[in-house]
């Protein structure tokens, strides 16, 4: 029990995918103009790193390995993914059209997203097992929308505040980004 | 040899075909009726996606006539034709507005307006704009570097040999642009069917504008105080023309001392001709 809550703080808080792994930068620099968005976004995400963590796990160990097919690694899973995320995009475009308008390309970059394959190739290299890969990929994603949602908020500010032109936009965001990523660095010593 | 190459094709297809069925399950029950009518309008806009109506591209603009957030001839680009064609798909009669066209209000050409200084920089007005506002006299005035000829999706604008830009009005498809685009902010749409305009967007006191430019407006008010139509404003030290109460009598232009009130006069003719 301990090292379940050990592996989902790791992954919220010491091994933040976006602040310390610096995966899945590109929803976390698009969607995080709005708190509400970054929300939904995160809630995609959430979505699909767990149930792909999960369905990731099956197919490595019972499908990949038995036929040492372990070199397919990448590609299974991508498939996984990608159709996981077609369905998360058929639910989010029936339940909150708003959210599907809100989220717009990046809805379907998630497939893309680098730290959906990341977390699935992570569990599988630290060898986890399934309940652990759940709490790995929930972790993740946890983390995912811990950092964009704080993200989000500091953006909503930045907006009134008075910004050199120079540095507006993305150099004033990245700035922002290296700032988080530098306080994460603190919970380094946490584990 | 054959068997590792069997093997993963065979169960990657197995894992592809089970998702797809899955899909195909899930869209069945997460469908959603979109309204046939979208994608026939959709159909019969021009799909320059340029955002002239205010809409995210033709297929929000699309969507917003069928929710009936838009009227059917908010296509400015599209103009009557497309207004006449998506008001048959919603089955109502298309309350036609006048068309308007984009116009470079300045009439500044080389001989008329003055130089500050010699311009080598980099050929866009923008970044004229940077160096002290570009290097014409008259700082309202076309610095005819063509940012807006390179913006427009219609070839519809153009810098001539005069150094201004000029707009098509047959072209112009009123998508606003160049408006956007231009760092002096002198475009603005005029009404296609209207031919005497104010070519001048000088805010400068009278002197200081006949100081670098021949044709520019003095702020003298003399074209308000004759207009028949009483349509002429003035604020800001320029004249203005209301164009809804314009009769096109070019009293105006005839009384104003720098011609800076124009005409179409070419047009003006060949109505009268006809």
């Amino acid at each position: 029990m301990t090292s379940l809550i050990i592996i989902l703080l790791s992954a919220i808080l010491v091994n933040n995918f976006i602040l310390a792994k610096f995966l899945g930068i590109c929803p976390f620099l698009g969607v995080s103009k709005q708190v509400e968005t970054a929300v939904g976004m995160g809630a995609a995400v959430t979505f699909v790193m767990g149930l792909a963590s999960a369905i990731t796990y099956v197919v490595q160990y019972a499908i990949l390995v038995p036929f040492h097919m372990e070199y397919m690694q990448t590609i299974a899973f991508i498939l996984v993914i990608a159709a996981l995320v077609q369905f998360v995009e058929m639910v989010i475009q029936k339940t909150s059209p708003s959210l599907y308008q809100a989220l717009g390309v990046y809805l379907p970059l998630i497939t893309t997203n680098c730290a959906v394959l990341g977390v699935a190739i992570i569990n599988i290299s630290a060898g986890y097992n399934f309940i652990e890969t759940i709490f790995n990929g929930v972790g993740g994603a946890l983390g995912f929308t811990l950092a964009i949602v704080l993200f989000a908020g500091i953006r909503e500010r930045m907006v009134t505040s008075p910004i050199p032109k120079s540095l507006d936009g993305f150099p004033i965001a990245l700035v922002s980004a290296c700032l988080m990523a530098i306080s994460f660095l603190g919970f380094q010593g946490l584990l | 040899m054959v068997g590792e190459l069997i093997t993963p094709v065979f169960w990657l297809g197995i894992m592809g075909l089970i998702f797809g069925g899955g899909l195909a399950y899930a869209s069945t029950i997460f469908a959603i009726e979109v309204d046939e009518k979208v994608p026939m309008i959709r159909g019969v806009l021009p799909g320059a996606n340029c955002g002239g109506c205010g809409f995210p591209g033709c297929d929000g603009l699309a969507a917003a006539i069928v929710a009936g957030d838009a009227p059917v001839n908010a296509c400015p680009v599209g103009g009557a034709n497309t207004a006449k064609k998506v008001a048959e798909i919603m089955g109502l009669n298309a309350d036609l507005t006048d068309r308007k066209v984009a116009r470079v209000l300045c009439n500044g050409k080389n001989e008329n307006c003055t130089e500050k200084f010699i311009y080598y920089g980099v050929k866009d007005c923008k970044e004229a704009m940077i160096a002290s506002g570009g290097s014409k006299g008259c700082q309202y005035g076309c610095m005819g570097l063509g940012t807006c000829e390179r913006i427009c999706p219609f070839d519809a604008i153009h810098v001539t040999a005069d150094g201004i830009a000029v707009v098509d009005p047959e072209k112009c498809t009123a998508c606003g642009k160049c408006i956007d685009a231009c760092p002096k902010f002198i475009i603005s749409l005029v009404p296609a069917s209207k031919g005497v305009h104010v070519d001048c967007s000088s805010k400068d006191k009278g002197k200081d504008v006949k100081d670098v430019c021949t044709v520019g407006c003095i702020g003298c008010q003399i074209c308000v105080k004759n207009c028949p139509e009483k349509t002429i404003s003035f604020a800001n030290n320029l004249a203005k023309i209301e164009y809804a109460g314009c009769t096109e009598c070019q009293i105006c232009v005839q009384k104003c001392p720098t011609k800076a009130i124009n005409s179409q006069l070419k047009k003006l003719d060949e109505a009268a001709n006809s």
